[in-house]
Formats: C-alpha cells, structure tokens, sequence
C-alpha cells in the first residue's frame, strides 16, 4: 500500500507556493517518512521555520508549526524546546537564513548542542526573493545582485556545524531521497543539536541564468558536485575541494546535550546536588 | 486593606521577582546595563523552581527564544535596554501580529545609541509606542516607584495574556539600581490575582485560533496539546495560515487595534496626587515623578498649589483623563528626562500647544528644586 502522506499535512492549504519541479516538497515528504517511521505524535513535533521558500516548510505540516523572522529559527526553538524538553522540535531554514542573516544563531545551537534537528535546505541562492547572492552560491555564478559573476567565497555549512560544536552533522540531497529521509530520521533520533544539510535545486532562480534552466539539469549539477563520504575520503587533499561529501559526517553520542545540562543547573538549584565543576564534562578547556 | 509586606531591595531586583511570583517559568535574555541584575535573579530564583533561565548569544536571540517559550504556552520573560529593545524590536512585532504574550523589561538608560550606560533617561518611552515596524497597537507600563517595579510587572504578564501581546515594563536606570524599602502586596495575593490566558476547550476540528470577535485577542492553546495550528508574523487566517484575501487582512490589523482600544478601562491606570485643588498642573511618570512628588509638597508649602498627573499605563495613553485636565488647567508643565516625547502625546490629548516643558537628557535624575525653579518661572 502506499505510504498516505495526507494524514501528516495540511491537504487544505495546498498546493504550496514552490514552484514546479522544486525540491522543497521531496525534502517535505522525506521529512514525513521519518516522522512516521520514528513513531512520532503530530502532538508531540513542533517545526519552527524562517524566512524564503523553506519559511512555508511547516505550515504545511498538519503539527505545531512556527513560523520566525529571517534567520531565528533555532532561537525561537531554543524557547519551545526549554520550555518542552520532551517533545521534539524541528526547525527548518534555508541558506540565506541559516548562514547568513541567522549564523549566529546556527553557530550558538551548535556550541550548546541542544536537541533540535536543523534541516538547512540549501538551494544555494535566495530563491524567494529573485536570485541574490547567498553564502553558498558558487563563486562565477550569475546572480541578479552579481550579474558579472558571483565573487563572495562559499560558505560550507557542515564544516561550520562540525566546528561549532554540533554533535550530529550530515549532507544529502534532493535526488537520494531515501537516503535523505535516513538521515533526517537518524538526526531527530540523535540526542544533541543535529545538522542536516539537504541540498535542493531552484532550476527557476539559480538554473535559469546559469545553464540549467530546468529541474533535471539542475539536479544534475547537485549530483556533480557532490559525492558519498567514503568515496569524497579517498579523494586527494586538492580534488575534496571540489566535491561535497553527502552522509552522516559527524556523530558524537557522547557529548552532553543542553536540556540535560540545564537539568543540572536546575537540581544544584534545587539542593539536590552540589555546584558544577569542570569534572561534570569531559572537556576541561 | 489587604495584606501587605515590606522588603528593601532594588527596581531590578523587584521586577524578576514580581516575575516568578506572577507565574513566569521562562526567562532568555543577555546582558545589558543597567538592565542585567533582572537575569541574574531571575536566574537563580527560576531553576530553583524548575524554571528556565538562559542567556543567549543575542539580544534578538533572547527576545526570540522568549517568545517561542510563550508561543509554547508559558508565561515568560525578556529584560534589556535601549540598545537591545533595538535589536528586539523586530520580533516584538511578530508577537504582536502572531499575538504571544510575552513581557519586556526595558531599563531605559541615556541614548541614543550607546549613549549612557550606567545613567537614567527617559528616552524610549516614544520607541515603546512602536518598536517595530507596521500598525499595531503596543501596551506599555511605567513603573514610578519601587513598589510599582513590582506590581507593573506582575500586572504585565495578566495584560500580556489577557490581549495577547507583548507588554513592555519600563523602568530606568534610577529605579533600576535604587535599593530601597518597598511595600508590596503579598505572594498570595499576586498568585490568587493571576489570570492566565483564555484556551478553547471544544473538539479540535472545531479550533479557530484567530477567528474571534473583532475586539477580542487570539485564543491560543498551548503547544503539544492536540490543537495544531499555524504562527506566522504574515498575514493570517482563522487558522493562522498565510493568506493575502483582502477582507481577512483588513479585518486582522483592524482587530489588532480594536482587542486593545475597546478595552482600555482594563488597560489604564494613572495617578493623580494633590490634583483636587491645584492651580498648577505637572505631568510626569517614571522615577521623575518622584521629583515631581517632591517638588508639589515644597511648593505647596511656598502657597503654590501644584499637582501632579503620573501615568502608570503610557501605551495606550489617558486620552480622555487628558483632555478633561487640558480643558480644567491653565497651567499645565510637563515634565520628562527626554526632549519631550510624552509632550507631543500630551498635546495630542488635550489639542493644545501651549504647554510648558522641562527636559533634562544629560543622564542625570531631575532635582526637585528644577521643578520648582521651572514652575517660579514660566508660571
């Protein structure tokens, strides 16, 4: 029988606002597989969104759905899931808002490594808006802000993630999408701030000035960059910069998750244990 | 009367107190002169009861998770000043328009920009009319004394759930850091006065967060409890579901007015001291009415007959009690420790422009004698 999308979205408020062939709805859809297969009460999920195409992400979702200003997502997050260490809290934003106007806020998430699942959609370009230039558009790529040729270097944000502290990291894309629904499943089941990137195309705002002016020849491109970590690993030093590893990069089961922290904070509080010492994490610097 | 007790302490002190006390479980925020000390008692005093206090890595950060938390259904808390009601400014809107209750202290200090840290001024009192950008109504409370700390921040959070907003607490940096002794209403009394927000009870395919009566506020459940809806700081339906329909946003922003115009009885509150048999009238607020305050009594005793006007709720402004004292006093100063913000508000209310004023914006805290060297002049 065929997996019955509808119980998890809002079919009254469809068809959604992405344009055709976009790869926003393969990532929407993965995202419900996992819910599904990880047992997950709509009750119990809250998806927080920003500002772009990602921005209509979760009110789609038949769930509690947040939608933020540009670039605060894991902010907003960071409130819901404090307030509600039990549920689980998804929060959804594209490059331009995860990377640009809110990097700080990816940053932080990051360092405290608190239980969200943050699935960047990177369709490297502001799309909504008509094609400026974001942080992981490719250097001498048309962009409407850089006609001549995009200058800005690129922005890897699973390098970001993995520096700032993010205890599950990990890249798929729109054209694998089991592999994509895997690794969003493996993310929400990770205890800890989980990164995933999902690379998406936008043939219409990235493609149709940059020769891939329809869906496929745009996935095409997302296929030639990118590459499965053990094969991008045998790579030499110089031919990795110009692949994308996809899978799970990074995964720390060890590190000390924020709610459980702020637990501690709560009991020293509360007289049931002595103050936090640098002997309660295994990092002493 | 009702029970009272005493306690010394300070503005700030008192205003994250009044927090905890009036069912706040939630606190995000980062550090700002001379705005801090809130977080750091709310800091201790909420995981002592299984609360939450966190320090972001922002201003809007902190106004941001405060809201999600509010958002999720809890009462919950943000504190700072004028360069961070700055950066909060454009997530206060999306409170306003998505309507979560959420209440931001802001302990004003001298500006513009970073101004005068460690020193008083009044100087956002225009900002908390609209901090953000687009056409909403704000609801802003003015703490005169340190007692008021207290009690406007619990009456806050009841405003605040009551419409479904932000509500801003202004205290400033001479409240803020005066320690002193306060007479406030009892724990039990604040507890036994809460009054948490309305919730629908109905059968779930029967809930319609934003499809109320067009002078009523959002109804809006906690989160992870069966009733799924949509937030969003767009234009929205019944549902909360984005829509650009032109009747159902006119209606909206119209709602959005009218939930707080047609109920400002609930809203106002003003304090008038020696009003009765004055010839002179002195309109003020903040911890400049305790000069104000001062200044009437010395006066007084000159044979002078001065009153004061103190309005505790700035936003939306007394706009009757105004004109009814414009059309009852010649003589009328207003009195403020910025270039007259409150003043255009002022002669607004009563449509006059002969009004007398006394400004000060050089960080530091009127005297009662320019009050009353202010009045032997101009009067």
């Amino acid at each position: 029988m065929a997996f019955n999308y509808d119980e998890y979205l809002r079919t009254n408020k469809m068809p959604t606002l992405w344009c055709w062939g976009c790869g926003d709805g393969v990532i929407l859809k993965a995202f419900v597989r996992a819910i599904d297969k990880l047992g997950i009460k709509k009750d119990d999920l809250c998806v927080v969104s920003g500002i772009g195409c990602s921005g209509r992400f979760g009110s789609y979702l038949d769930a509690n759905t947040v939608h933020t200003t540009h670039g605060r997502t894991i902010a907003f997050a960071t409130g819901i899931k404090l307030a509600n260490p039990d549920k689980t809290v998804v929060c959804v934003a594209g490059d331009g808002d995860a990377l640009a106007i809110g990097g700080n806020h990816t940053i932080h998430g990051c360092r405290r490594n608190i239980d969200l699942t943050l699935i960047l959609i990177n369709n490297f370009i502001y799309g909504l808006t008509n094609s400026q230039t974001s942080p992981t558009t490719p250097q001498g790529f048309w962009t409407v802000s850089q006609k001549v040729g995009n200058i800005d270097p690129t922005f890897n944000g699973c390098k970001l993630a993995e520096a700032a502290g993010a205890s599950f990291v990990a890249r798929e894309k729109v054209t694998e999408p089991k592999k994509l629904e895997k690794v969003i499943r493996e993310a929400i089941a990770h205890k800890g701030f989980s990164f995933v990137e999902a690379l998406s195309n936008c043939h219409i705002n990235l493609g149709r000035k940059n020769k891939m002016a329809n869906a496929m020849e745009n996935l095409d491109w997302i296929d030639s960059i990118t590459m499965p970590k053990k094969k991008w690993e045998a790579l030499s030093d110089e031919e990795k910069e110009n692949y994308l590893p996809t899978g799970i990069l990074k995964q720390d089961i060890e590190a000390r998750e924020y709610c459980e922290s702020y637990k501690m904070v709560q009991d020293a509080h509360q007289g049931k244990r002595g103050k936090i010492t640098q002997d309660d994490f295994k990092k002493k610097i | 009367m009702s029970e009272v007790r005493e306690v010394i302490s300070s503005g700030n002190d008192l205003a994250a107190r009044a927090a905890v006390d009036a069912g706040c479980t939630f606190f995000a925020g980062y550090p700002l002169t001379p705005s801090s000390e809130v977080m750091h008692t709310v800091s201790d005093l909420l995981p002592a009861i299984g609360g939450t206090a966190i320090q972001m890595e922002d201003e809007i950060a902190g106004v941001a998770a405060a809201i999600g938390a509010g958002m999720s259904g809890v009462r919950s808390l943000t504190a700072t000043s004028g360069p961070g009601m700055s950066l909060k400014a454009e997530n206060l809107g999306l409170a306003q328009m998505a309507e979560v209750p959420v209440v931001v202290v802001n302990v004003m200090r001298g500006g513009p920009s970073t101004g005068l840290p460690t020193r008083v001024a009044q100087g956002d009192v225009a900002q908390a009319k609209n901090p953000s950008h687009g056409d909403y109504k704000s609801i802003t409370l003015c703490a005169g004394t340190l007692a008021e700390c207290y009690t406007e921040t619990v009456r806050a959070f009841n405003l605040a759930d009551r419409f479904m907003q932000p509500v801003i607490v202004l205290l400033d940096e001479t409240l803020g850091h005066m320690h002193g002794k306060a007479i406030l209403p009892t724990v039990e009394e604040v507890k036994a006065g809460i009054v948490p927000r309305k919730t629908f009870d109905g059968p779930a395919e029967e809930y319609k967060p934003y499809g109320v009566a067009q002078d009523e506020p959002a109804v809006l459940n906690p989160m992870f409890t069966g009733y799924r809806y949509n937030f969003t700081g767009l234009h929205h339906d019944a549902d909360g579901f984005p829509t650009e329909e032109i009747e159902t946003c006119r209606k909206l922003i119209d709602r959005l007015f009218a939930k707080v115009d047609e109920h400002k009885d609930e809203i106002e509150l003003n304090e008038e001291y020696m009003l009765d048999d004055a010839d002179i009238l002195i309109i003020g607020y903040g911890s400049a009415s305790l000069a104000i305050k001062e200044a009437v009594n010395e006066l007084r005793e000159a044979g002078i007959k001065a009153g004061l006007f103190r309005p505790i709720t700035l936003w939306p402004s007394p706009e009757e009690r105004l004109y009814e004292l414009g059309q009852k006093f010649d003589k009328v100063l207003s009195v403020e420790l910025n270039q007259g913000q409150y003043l255009e508000e002022i002669q607004r209310c009563m449509g006059r422009r002969d009004i007398q004023k006394l400004v000060k914006t050089n960080g530091r805290p009127f005297s009662p004698a320019d009050i009353i060297e202010k009045v032997k002049e101009v009067f």
